[in-house]
């Protein structure tokens, strides 16, 4: 099954990523090819079988709500690409609130 | 005799205990060959001399006033870390452009626990983006290459740092594996790399991949110099609950002990065709000298094994989709102002990425998106089951498992590229064991006829790296391939001082 330009455009947008013309026609194809292959999984009968999300046999982990010291503010917003008063800088989020 | 660049960690420390070089000389020696190697084999991303003869001479003033007290178990070893493990004040770009100016104001715990144990830190290493890959070329910066043959491929993602560890231009470094990235490149480097247990280290640090599968693990010249090294970073932090609380074991100390009587398992699906001959008979001369070593070999199976590729192409680039997620352009890294939210976003994400990395998180968000998330993600997660059960199964026969750790030598640069697939074969003995969360080795078991590396690997059960390493120890010890070094690295010692470049 070859995927089409459509779903190619649909799950670029889901991954939020702007890709050329060239791009998605390359992904279409390498991403079906891929995808073929990965088809080999269903010959195996898994009804039955409990899926893998974690190999550690681990239950919530918890910790006392202790306050400790933070990163210096001014070392995290050093690598921003915009700050303003102390915070991140962000484009408008919500629309008709600006 | 190549000089100090090219002693083994443990050879260094002796000769550092004993007085007859300083931690400053050490370190010099090492950065003398890096001038002299490194414009052709392009293992560093950062470079931090001054650093380094700082953290040196730091460690001398220590060992000088130390008296009769114990000394930190690294001091003064010069060594290199991979690019996508932050160190506090140093660029961490994985590789990528989306982080090229990005300077994290923290250090990895396991960057962290190497400075603690006296390390002095060399640099920083190039890796496929993101650790995504097996030969480096996907590094946005550029590609590495492999010191037996610059025409080849170190190997992937962790190629810089094997093959700064084979090329004297570090006694050690630290990698990632996430389905071969240690275990690969130091296969096609012929040098020493381990990847331990799923939660033995702590991942606070690790610019994360695929969050179930990425552990950090290390490269050196002897399995001696990787014990040492994992003994130094292993162990809880509670910084990431997934990094386990149970004792580390002294991996040093218990390195010895031979491995008579060891049950050493030979998974029948790791010695099918279609590999390297040279490659199958490397191993199986291996398996004969273990046997004649004194261990039981054992004829295992691990059916499952053809699933791993496929389980394993689904399940990484779903993680990695859902955690490359954060760079969106906002708190770090690459931004590019787009005519709105979004658009920055897509835009920032779509130029700041490279094909790769892409391509990876296009197939793991089609993986987990609404009407496709049972058939490949849900299946490939209950497949991933499947392959636990196998090894736990054979583990229930024997104590260790041992394999090629790559189906061919190094390839050469620019042969794979075109073809993901292909590329992606390179890790079809690596990555059920990752899957898994098992340790393994891999460590140099003979050369092909173009005089390229190959490598042997050694897999064990959960948390049981110790026996894995005295396996791989009993066999280093009873063969000669760790103490060949590649040609350039003998040249480069030959050559005065300074006039490397």
């Amino acid at each position: 099954m070859k995927l089409s330009l459509a779903q190619v455009e649909h799950v670029a947008q889901l991954a939020q990523l702007a890709l050329s013309g060239q791009e998605k026609e390359l992904f279409r194809e390498q991403l079906s090819s891929i995808l073929e292959y990965a088809g080999c999984l269903q010959q195996l009968d898994t009804s039955a079988i409990p899926p893998t999300a974690t190999v550690l046999p681990l239950e919530n982990v918890m910790r006392q709500d202790q306050i400790r010291p933070s990163l210096p503010r001014a070392d995290v917003l050093a690598n921003a690409p915009a700050t303003e008063d102390g915070h991140f800088r962000v484009p408008l989020v919500l629309e008709g609130e600006g | 005799m190549t000089g100090l660049a090219q002693l083994a960690i443990l050879e260094a420390r002796e000769l550092l205990r004993r007085g007859e070089v300083s931690s400053v000389e050490l370190a010099q020696s090492v950065l003398d060959r890096i001038i002299a190697c490194d414009n052709d084999i392009k293992a560093y991303l950062t470079l931090t001399p001054e650093l380094a003869l700082e953290q040196a001479a730091e460690a001398d003033r220590i060992r000088a006033g130390a008296g009769e007290q114990a000394l930190p178990p690294l001091l003064g070893i010069p060594l290199a870390i991979k690019d996508v493990i932050c160190v506090e004040g140093l660029p961490t770009t994985c590789g990528s452009h989306i982080l090229e100016d990005y300077v994290p104001p923290f250090s990895a715990t396991a960057a962290e626990r190497l400075r603690q144990a006296g390390a002095v830190i060399l640099g920083k290493t190039n890796t496929d983006e993101f650790a995504m890959g097996s030969s480096t070329e996907n590094s946005a910066y550029f590609a590495s290459r492999n010191p037996w043959d610059l025409s080849r491929v170190p190997g992937g993602s962790s190629g810089g740092s094997a093959a700064a560890v084979a090329a004297g231009m570090a006694l050690g470094a630290l990698g990632s594996d996430t389905g071969g990235s240690v275990r690969q490149p130091a296969s096609l480097c012929g040098v020493v790399g381990i990847k331990p247990s799923y939660g033995r280290v702590s991942r606070w640090g690790l610019v994360a991949f695929a969050s179930s599968l990425d552990q950090i693990g290390c490269f050196a010249r002897t399995v001696a110099g990787a014990a040492l090294l994992l003994g130094a970073i292993a162990g809880y932090d509670p910084r990431d609950s997934t990094s386990v609380n149970a004792p580390v074991p002294d991996y040093l100390g218990s390195l010895e002990g031979g491995i008579r009587g060891v049950r050493v398992g030979v998974p029948r699906e790791y010695l099918a065709e279609g590999m390297q001959p040279e490659v199958e008979a490397a191993v199986r001369a291996a398996i004969g000298t273990m046997a004649g070593l004194g261990a039981q070999i054992v004829d295992v199976s691990l059916p499952h094994t053809g699933y791993a590729l496929p389980v394993y192409y689904i399940v990484a680039p779903a993680e990695a989709s859902a955690n490359l997620a954060r760079y969106d352009g906002m708190r770090y890294g690459l931004s590019l102002g787009g005519v709105d939210l979004w658009d920055t976003y897509r835009q920032t994400r779509g130029q700041g990425f490279g094909p790769e990395v892409k391509r990876r998180i296009m197939l793991g968000t089609y993986a987990l998106s609404a009407g496709y998330y049972d058939a490949y993600y849900l299946k490939a997660s209950q497949v991933r089951t499947l392959i636990r059960h196998d090894f736990n199964r054979a583990f229930e026969k024997c104590d260790v498992l041992v394999a090629p750790t790559t189906p061919t030598t190094a390839f050469r640069l620019g042969e794979k590229v075109s073809d993901p697939l292909q590329m992606y074969l390179q890790d079809v003995f690596t990555l059920s064991l990752s899957l898994a969360g098992l340790p393994g080795i891999s460590l140099p078991c003979g050369f092909d006829q173009a005089g390229l590396p190959i490598g042997l690997q050694i897999m064990g059960g959960a948390f049981d790296e110790a026996t894995v390493l005295r396996v791989a120890q009993a066999y280093e010890t009873a063969t000669e391939w760790h103490r060949r070094v590649p040609a350039m690295a003998h040249e480069a010692h030959a050559k005065p001082k300074g006039e490397g470049a």
